[in-house]
């Protein structure tokens, strides 16, 4: 009978719903979580993987000594490389593309690559207005790994302890 | 009035752009007046072709395909096919893989509850929850990108163990959010589960007995929701689940409502999972030392020739798996995610069957949405969990 009672009292009295206001209305006062993204922007960790970068050594020699690993690895058959010895000797690309539209991000070029050359750096903002500009060619690769050579060492050397 | 008039259903078009079909859904409605007759999935919108790809890999380049195929339960899928591998494969993992392997299953299922729980409910007309749910589900985003690397695609799970070693700080920023999303599992349930409007839409809507759930295949939620506590991770324990403690919610009425109060609960069983598995989890490697099997670490690839060798072998030609065949199966989010693998020997799997709940459950949607209203086809697409990635595979 209480029980009745007291589920009637709730009913009419809309109690679930005036307690769920209620939550709504203290949600109100608390710390935001959203971020203002172009302004504001969320952490990322060492690992991220965003888009590529080929990297040089502190001589200013690219790494890159054509192994086509990465090539090898790519699930989607993203990389092409082509390679042929320079003057002096030693085995550099001619040619090193890849096709970020078909590029799913998975990161194994980067574990497989034997000198550190191929990277995923931190930067997630490179949208553009025509598919052709996400063709990347060995230029742009080497001109993003000058651009964020400091952010993707220091990425490299906090994650050094895992890989 | 003329007695030989003929009576047609209407049929009308649902997606597969409505918002509440819950990715690339079509249904071809068959309705009386407002009354479902026949509810006819058409499926196949997002078909890439997954499977066959995978014939075509060696068999660690397919890992990257098992993160797109539910993209809100990704690790979990992972480890179904790592699993098979393992198990074709015979390698020992150590233990601190198992774990990590653990844990990540749970926050994997909490993201993939909180964005069905929530959905769901938008569904019903709740707005409020999916705004704050995706709050939760963006701080287990942010800890699969400490993790793993990647906010959804993770590509982690490695045969032989995992990718990477955890940093420490994460162990303790899991801890710390698991009260908090309690908390939140408590605001979210004063929202729903006594809301008038909530179970208006939901009792009684799409009842399943459990007899029809075990005809029609289904399993995880979907089935526990009918009474019968069917879970793989106590049936047919893998990884670490032998040595956690968690309870398998079970439902009654096996509707829309019982779905609902089970993926809540499950979502708090997960996190006891999440806090057993950080207390417990021992220091050590994380890949097994089989040089076959997982690349050398970096340091030493750069020392060692044999090593170098080790890795180019890996990189370019692959893993070489026995010959045999072997069912690997996990408990997903959704229900039963299960790989069955053929190997033939080489580096590249001879065939890979998945066996994916959503595809499952979906063609059950006829038979739990026949007498009922419109309306509560998407509240039963709600319920249903589907994910198109992983039905249309």
């Amino acid at each position: 009978m209480a029980t009745t009672l007291d589920r009637a009292a709730k009913t009419f009295l809309l109690q679930e719903l005036v307690s769920g206001f209620w939550l709504t209305f203290r949600y109100m006062f608390r710390k935001k979580y959203t971020l203002n993204y172009p302004y504001e922007k969320g952490p990322l960790s060492p690992r991220f993987r965003g888009e590529h970068a080929l990297r040089r050594y502190p001589n200013g020699e690219e790494r890159c000594i054509a192994c086509k690993l990465c090539e090898a690895v790519c699930p989607a058959q993203a990389i092409t490389i082509e390679s042929e010895p320079r003057p002096d000797g030693s085995r550099r690309t001619t040619r090193y593309d890849i096709d970020m539209t078909k590029c799913i991000y998975c990161g194994f070029c980067e574990e497989s690559c034997p000198v550190d050359a191929i990277v995923e750096g931190p930067n997630y903002e490179f949208s553009s207005f025509t598919r052709e500009e996400l063709f990347y060619d060995k230029e742009k690769l080497l001109a993003n790994g000058d651009r964020w050579e400091r952010e993707i060492a220091a990425n490299l050397a906090a994650d050094a302890p895992y890989r | 009035m003329p007695t030989d008039v003929e009576m047609r259903s209407f049929t009308m078009n649902f997606g597969p752009q409505h918002p509440a079909a819950h990715g690339v859904l079509r249904l071809v409605l068959e309705l009386d007046g407002e009354v479902v007759d026949r509810a006819d999935p058409h499926i196949g919108l997002l078909h890439r072709g997954t499977e066959k790809l995978i014939e075509y890999r060696p068999y660690i380049q397919s890992i990257p395909y098992f993160d797109r195929l539910d993209y809100t339960s990704m690790l979990c899928q992972e480890h179904s096919y790592i699993l098979a591998m393992e198990r074709l494969l015979g390698v020992e993992v150590p233990e601190r893989a198992l774990w990590i392997r653990t844990f990540m299953d749970e926050i994997t299922r909490i993201g993939n509850h909180l964005l069905n729980i929530t959905t769901m409910a938008l569904d019903c007309g709740a707005m409020t929850p999916m705004l704050w749910g995706f709050e939760h589900r963006e701080k287990t985003m942010e800890f699969y990108e400490r993790l793993t690397g990647a906010r959804m695609h993770a590509n982690y799970y490695r045969p032989g163990g995992v990718n990477r070693d955890m940093p420490p700080d994460l162990a303790d920023d899991i801890r710390a959010w698991t009260d908090e999303f309690l908390k939140f599992v408590d605001d979210m349930e004063g929202l729903l589960t006594e809301n008038r409007i909530f179970k208006q839409r939901t009792v009684d809507i799409g009842r399943m007995s459990t007899d029809d759930a075990l005809h029609w295949g289904f399993s995880g939620p979907m089935l526990r929701a009918t009474g019968m506590p069917w879970d793989l991770r106590k049936a047919q324990p893998y990884a670490k689940y032998e040595q956690v403690e968690f309870d398998v919610p079970v439902g009654s009425n096996g509707d829309c409502y019982d779905r609902y109060l089970v993926r809540v609960e499950e979502m708090r069983q997960s996190v006891h999972i999440i806090r057993q598995c950080l207390d417990k989890m021992p220091p050590g490697p994380v890949r097994t030392d089989d040089k076959k099997v997982t690349p050398p670490p970096r340091a030493e690839m750069k020392r060692s020739m044999e090593a170098l060798i080790h890795h180019f072998k890996l990189y370019t030609e692959g893993v070489h798996v026995p010959a045999g065949e072997c069912y690997a199966a996990v408990e997903s989010g959704k229900g039963e995610f299960g790989v069955y693998l053929v190997s033939d020997g080489t580096n590249r799997p001879y065939r890979c069957k998945i066996r994916s709940p959503g595809y499952v459950h979906l063609q059950a949607l006829d038979y739990m949405g026949q007498g009922h209203q419109l309306a509560d086809i998407v509240a039963i697409i709600g319920s249903l969990d589907v994910v198109f990635g992983e039905v249309d595979r």
